[in-house]
């Protein structure tokens, strides 16, 4: 895992950078897939998918295992909702709030 | 815009948001003494929330539900610690059962609320924390879910009336 912050957006940009790598991810974060399965779905060789799965594991956006000869590849939905994504969401819940109690308070002022 | 600043803590797990209300201290606080105030401020407009028992203060509980567009209710406790009108209060908000007991197996969200006088107004600071990401993941899935445009959306009603 890349552990600064500028290096890892980096990554996950360049990662999401690429229609195949988007279209990759999507289908992982749906369920685990062997990168065989993947290869099936593009108009490439297999290494070629290989690399893409690969670019996208250095970003952290999915994890691979094996199983027997197969190389499974399962999406990280911790990556793509980070604690920095939770805390924004969470400020966002907030700005919604202060803002009604900001209404309530003009409203009961008249 | 009331919100004058929102610091993000990564480590203590910790949403601090300051705010300034044009209302004096007692005024504000008022919306959190009067549960029939607070329903209006508490839940996103599609999920409106009805409080039922109101004890604000140290040890007292005060439950809520929230209603669903679906009409779901989901329901919530705070227990109280801390109370000190009208400056402070502290409480954790846990999910609750239909009977309003606090589900423990669940995340809580440790809350301390502050108001102090600033320019014949209000300066109020809002402090969320939460034991770990997953737990505050759990929060946001289960009952945060409020998107900015709603709250957007009410405002502009505010404003036709």
């Amino acid at each position: 895992m890349i552990e600064n912050d500028e290096d890892r957006a980096d990554a996950l940009f360049h990662a999401l950078a690429d229609r195949t790598r988007r279209d990759i991810l999507r289908r992982v974060l749906g369920g685990e897939h062997s990168i065989s399965a993947l290869a099936s779905h593009y108009n490439m060789s297999f290494a070629a998918v290989q690399k893409h799965v690969a670019v996208l594991e250095r970003a952290g956006l999915l994890t691979k295992r094996r199983q027997g000869r197969e190389a499974l590849a399962r999406g990280d939905l911790q990556v793509v909702r980070s604690t920095a994504a939770l805390l924004t969401e969470l400020e966002h819940a907030w700005r919604g709030r202060i803002d009604r109690i900001d209404a309530l308070l003009d409203q009961l002022k008249e | 815009m009331p919100v004058v600043d929102i610091t993000k803590d990564l480590d203590a797990l910790t949403l601090t948001i300051v705010a300034d209300f044009a209302a004096p201290v007692e005024r504000v606080w008022q919306l959190y003494a009067d549960p029939r105030q607070l329903e209006q401020v508490w839940g996103p407009p599609e999920y409106p929330a009805t409080f039922v028992d109101h004890d604000l203060a140290p040890g007292g509980r005060v439950t809520y539900y929230m209603t669903s567009p679906e009409g779901d209710r989901y329901h919530g406790c705070w227990v109280v610690g801390e109370v000190a009108a009208p400056d402070r209060f502290a409480f954790d908000d846990f999910f609750a059962n239909a009977d309003f007991e606090p589900d423990t197996s669940l995340p809580a969200s440790h809350c301390t609320y502050a108001f102090v006088e600033r320019d014949g107004g209000t300066r109020a600071t809002y402090v969320s924390g939460y034991d770990s990401a997953e737990a505050l993941q759990q929060v946001l899935d289960m009952g945060m879910e409020e998107g900015s445009r709603s709250a957007i959306n009410q405002i502009d009603e505010f404003l036709a009336r």
